[in-house]
């Protein structure tokens, strides 16, 4: 909402400065977004009237002008094409200095003595992009300071207003708020009826039931459309922010402006028959104001004539805007002024479905005062026969009463006002801010009853008068407190690490955090073979944004691609976030969509940073593996963990991908992006991915202490070679199996084939490290152990001990 | 006699000149060893007088200190030198980069959002969650945004097909921790808001913590001293701060929170910082807690804007780009 300082304060006459005021405003909700300071007109420009202007004798383009300046003519030589006799404009007296920098001096225009110059309304600094000297109205007083004549300065003030405030879509609605604030008091508007002067009217037929209770309206006749908007108005009007566009139009919305109502004038002579309000036909065209044709549905209402039928023809949309084939003209003669109640729940969301936005919707949806429309045509009526003249009619004022909204007293406790609060407010400020935002304030037993304005849609109920005691009373002289009130302290599960944890572990093992879009491109989706059970958005805001990731990898290698192109040859990142899916029988039953706090990592480049110590290897399966070994190994149940080289997901390099459980149950998957996939998005084989759920992951074992063990342990080393097919696992299975529990740890320390080993075999050293919780081992039980684990892998890996 | 001494001075000079431990071990046996001279001095006392033998026992002793005294010095100066050498040769570069020494780092987001969470976790507040798919319920109706309320057009909502929608905000987690439990209750919920709107100084996703309290004693004078502690401690300074009337459908009175923020120019402006309120009694009762025993407050606060304040982050799609150059500045 803008609006003009002068205008309001001329409603509301107050002392404080135009900084005080804004800071006001936005102290009591009102949020000023911009002050535009007008007005810096220079000193010595006046109201003046060309009187004659003759051809200037040297030049064909300059014109010798006497100029009356209300003290006498002086002599001006113009170049201005405008400049004619009768015509009034700014004149710039010797003396005074424009915004340009130009100083005015009599001066000698090709040999033409000139005292003065006629201005433009660019030159004035006060609209660039004029041109032409700037005609004022022929009855602007001559001699006046243009300053004062325009009602200079002013400033243009824009609020931003929260959807509860409508009744601050007007200078009045803000009038009230100010004068609560700063201790004035606002000037009651003259609501004198004007009276008829003709029996002139239109019935009005209201077929809407509750969603318009109230329609008001008058005929106007004889209205010289014609005549020019008054400059104090079209000068409100252009500082809050509209441009003046016809006098009957601007009537309109000079009267919603300064009183919050919208209003729509009709040609009276294009309407036929009686005014039926109701509800739009499914269908049912309507041309507007704004040269668009909609088409309706019964959610809509309209106002309508009798041009074919009673209520046959929509001529305005409802609460919205007009229609086009009966809106003034310049050749309009005889007007109908329409000003009408429409409750917010029949207006809203109804501009937005057709793809507009009006100044009467957007008041209408967040609420209009219901005893408006008859003041609001009252007040139009005396500014048209002012101004443009004509012949009133009597007021039309058709209501629904059992449909009006009338606000009902509500109570206000002052203990509880204190205990919201926290605040003690005095009674006689309750009462000195009720009474000046317009409420009325009765004593009760245990506070106060007080009834809003019907203007004031927001207060319903206790909590809003608290809020508006809050609001003008001063945020600022709430006191600042700690809560004292009571606490509960709720238990920590320990055996679950938390989240902050698991990414400073990721981070100190070299990875950094990303965070992306948790929407990826179906497109993107196809690629990974990712197609299954995705949940879809209705209105993604682009095709690549329009699907709840399934996983965090496409989004995280994308991140990885964008690094890499910008000469990051290492990547390594990780992200925590959810993923999305539904299965088929879910989204049919309308469950909701399961989301899955996930856990992925990819890298990419070399094992280790650029370093000088070692010999430089590229990043492999097991590297990534060991960072898997980190996390799981942290809950410290790594037993409950395995690998499987089967049941790997298409995106996954199939020989060298894992997919890893926990209890038996596939919880994620790790290993080298399928080479195709790889290819597809421009990477190298050497990209490695992880992603896993993350609860198993935070999972953790609350410890149980055990004896420290008494006895010493003994170590043997073996090495077997063994088929290439037989894996780690197998062996470890094997070890572990013959030996049970005096076998405390299995390490393996080499694996190597080449050279001395067959061809399809490899060798595995290992150490195993042997303790009994009751006896000191000996060498010979020791060499039993290992007799026992080489025979069983011999016999179950094909294994051959080694030298 | 004097020839004793006269040798034994040439000793003295000799091993001071001895450069290696096998030459002064020469050098001692030539003197203290079994044919060495004061050896042989100390032998030969036996063929003089008893006095003689004590006056020069005295003297040959007195060389013998002497003699043995320079041996051990000179060894302890060789051995020395040997040592210098051999860790002189073994010197390294100091300055070579350690093994091993990267390490990666957290988003600033995360950053920003931990830090927020610890401070109230600290006054008592637990963590709570919900899901980022929402019903309609939760988001809004729970919340006292009834259907088609203005107010919901400054939530441009991402929907689904079924109706259900990315929650807008953190505060149906509010209403998730108020259902089914009583008060007090102190909860911070931080989490990942969805709004479809996307461009400079918005991105379709972001972060939100929201915070409620409720209790028996609870006011709008303790929502603004928890925030003021907040605000002091996240940024570790005071800040004049500025509670402004707003409006949110769920709290009542409702205040957005400004504070005075210092540009690198040395000019200063007010920024919005959070939005807060009263807990609504609609909202209260929507969760089977009675609004006239209980009273609490609730806010809300925008993780990427405290995480672009206090780390200098002026582009908030820097957050998302995940371009490692940026992410560095934060490990």
């Amino acid at each position: 909402m803008k609006f003009s300082e002068n205008w309001l304060r001329h409603h509301v006459p107050i002392s404080a400065s135009r900084d005080e005021l804004a800071a006001t405003l936005t102290a009591i909700g009102l949020e000023v977004e911009e002050v535009t300071a007008l007005g810096a007109l220079p000193d010595g420009v006046i109201v003046a009237r060309i009187v004659s202007a003759q051809k200037h004798p040297e030049a064909d383009r300059l014109q010798v002008c006497e100029v009356d300046t209300g003290k006498g003519m002086v002599q001006i030589v113009c170049g201005a094409p405008n400049a004619r006799p009768g015509l009034v404009a700014p004149l710039a007296t010797v003396g005074a200095t424009l915004p340009g920098g130009i100083s005015i001096k009599a001066a000698k225009l090709r040999g033409v003595e000139s005292f003065g110059m006629l201005c433009s309304a660019k030159e004035l600094g006060v609209d660039p992009d004029a041109s032409g000297l700037l005609e004022l109205p022929a009855d602007a007083p001559v001699g006046t300071p243009l300053a004062s004549y325009l009602g200079l300065p002013d400033a243009s003030i824009e609020i931003k207003l929260t959807p509860n405030r409508a009744d601050c879509f007007s200078v009045r609605g803000i009038a009230f708020d100010v004068a609560a604030a700063l201790g004035g008091e606002v000037i009651p508007l003259d609501t004198t009826p004007a009276p008829a002067q003709s029996d002139a009217t239109m019935k009005v037929v209201l077929d809407a039931g509750a969603r318009v209770p109230r329609f008001a309206g008058r005929v106007i006749d004889r209205v010289d459309a014609k005549a020019p908007t008054p400059v104090w108005m079209a000068e409100r009007l252009r500082r809050s922010g509209l441009r003046p566009i016809s006098f009957l139009v601007d009537v309109t919305q000079y009267v919603m402006l300064e009183l919050g109502q919208p209003m729509h004038a009709f040609d009276k002579d294009t309407l036929e028959g009686e005014i039926v309000v109701r509800p739009a036909r499914a269908g049912e065209p309507l041309a507007l104001l704004d040269g668009r044709t909609v088409e309706l549905d019964e959610d809509f209402l309209v106002v309508s004539d009798s041009r074919g039928g009673k209520g046959a023809r929509a001529v305005g949309l409802g609460g919205i805007m007009g229609g086009s084939e009966t809106r003034v003209t310049d050749a309009t003669r005889n007007v109908f002024l329409e000003a009408a109640h429409w409750v917010p729940s029949a207006i809203i969301g109804r501009s937005r479905k057709l793809g507009m936005h009006t100044d009467a919707g957007h008041r209408f949806e967040r609420g209009v005062d219901p005893q408006l429309p008859a003041i609001a045509v009252e007040y139009a009526t005396r500014l048209i026969l002012d101004i443009a003249g004509g012949v009133p009619g009597p007021l039309v004022d058709v209501t629904l009463p059992a449909h009006l909204r009338s606000p009902e007293p509500i109570l206000l406790r002052r203990a509880r006002l204190a205990r919201v609060l926290g605040l003690t407010v005095a009674d006689e400020e309750v009462v000195r801010i009720f009474t000046a935002l317009g409420m009325a304030v009765e004593p009760a037993s245990d506070g106060w009853r007080v009834t809003a304005p019907s203007r004031r849609f927001d207060i319903e109920r206790e909590e809003d008068l608290i809020e508006e005691v809050a609001r003008i009373h001063g945020y600022e002289n709430i006191p600042t407190h700690t809560p004292a009130g009571a606490l509960t302290l709720a238990a920590e599960p320990e055996a679950r690490l938390n989240e902050l944890a698991v990414r400073e572990q990721l981070a100190a093992r070299g990875y950094y955090e990303a965070v992306n879009l948790a929407f990826v491109g179906q497109e993107v989706l196809e690629r990974w073979g990712l197609t299954k059970e995705l949940v879809a958005l209705a209105n993604p805001l682009s095709a690549d944004l329009a699907v709840m990731r399934p996983s965090l990898l496409p989004g995280l290698i994308a991140a990885l691609s964008h690094n890499r192109a910008r000469q990051q040859e290492r990547v390594r990142l990780f992200e925590l976030g959810r993923t999305f899916r539904i299965s088929t029988e879910a989204a049919a039953s309308k469950d909701a969509p399961i989301e899955t706090p996930s856990l992925a990592i990819v890298a990419c480049g070399s094992a280790h940073a650029e370093q000088w110590g070692d010999a430089a290897r590229t990043l492999d399966f097991h590297d990534l593996k060991g960072d898997l070994d980190a996390l799981i190994t942290w809950g410290g149940e790594p037993d409950r963990w395995a690998v499987h080289a089967d049941g790997l997901p298409g995106w996954l390099h199939p020989g060298r991908g894992a997919r890893v459980t926990r209890d038996g149950v596939t919880v994620g998957y790790l290993g080298a992006l399928h080479p195709q996939l790889a290819k597809v998005l421009d990477l190298g084989t050497d990209v490695h991915v992880l992603e896993l759920e993350l609860e198993p992951v935070l999972a953790r074992r609350l410890p149980r202490a055990q004896p420290v063990p008494r006895f010493p342990s003994v170590r043997r080393d073996i090495a077997v070679d063994v088929p290439e097919a037989v894996t780690w696992s197998e062996i470890e299975q094997v070890v572990r199996g013959t030996l049970g529990g005096q076998l405390k740890e299995l390490r393996l320390f080499d694996r190597y084939s080449g050279k001395g080993v067959e061809v399809g075999r490899k060798s595995l050293a290992m150490g195993l490290i042997l303790q009994d919780a009751s006896r000191t081992l000996t060498d010979d039980d020791a060499d039993r152990n290992i007799r026992e684990a080489v025979a069983a892998l011999e016999q179950a890996c094909k294994a051959k001990l080694r030298g | 006699m004097d020839d004793l001494d006269s040798r034994a001075t040439q000793a003295l000079v000799d091993i001071d000149k001895a450069d290696t431990l096998e030459a002064l071990d020469a050098l001692r046996v030539g003197l203290l060893g079994k044919s060495g001279i004061v050896t042989a001095a100390l032998k030969a006392l036996g063929a003089l007088s008893p006095d003689e033998r004590k006056a020069r026992g005295a003297e040959v002793n007195r060389v013998k200190d002497r003699l043995a005294d320079a041996l051990a010095a000179r060894k302890q100066a060789l051995e020395q030198a040997e040592l210098d050498r051999r860790l002189a040769s073994e010197t390294i570069d100091i300055t070579l980069p350690g093994r091993d020494g990267e390490r990666g780092g957290i988003h600033p987001i995360t950053r920003a959002l931990e830090r927020i969470s610890a401070i109230f976790s600290r006054l008592g507040y637990q963590r709570a969650d919900g899901p980022e798919i929402e019903d309609d319920w939760h988001n809004f109706e729970a919340l006292n945004f009834p259907p088609h309320h203005p107010a919901r057009a400054m939530h441009d909502t991402f929907y689904f097909g079924d109706g259900r929608l990315l929650r807008t905000h953190t505060s149906p987690v509010q209403v998730r921790s108020m259902q089914g439990r009583q008060p007090p209750i102190r909860i911070i919920a931080p989490g990942k808001v969805y709004r479809s709107d996307s461009d400079q100084t918005h991105s379709p996703m972001f972060h939100q913590i929201e915070g409620l309290l409720v209790d028996e004693t609870s006011s709008f004078a303790d929502l603004k001293g928890t925030l003021a502690e907040f605000i002091r401690a996240f940024f570790e300074r005071d800040f004049e701060m500025r509670f402004r009337p707003s409006y949110f459908p769920f709290t009542e009175p409702s205040a957005e929170v400004d504070i005075r923020w210092d540009a690198e120019d040395g000019s200063t402006r007010w920024l919005e910082v959070l939005g807060c309120g009263m807990v609504h009694p609609n909202v209260l009762k929507n969760c089977g807690i009675d609004p006239e025993r209980y009273t609490g407050f609730a806010f809300g606060l925008g993780v990427e804007r405290f995480a672009m304040l206090r780390y200098g982050v002026s582009d908030l799609r820097a957050f998302f780009e995940n371009d490692l150059r940026f992410l560095k500045q934060f490990a």
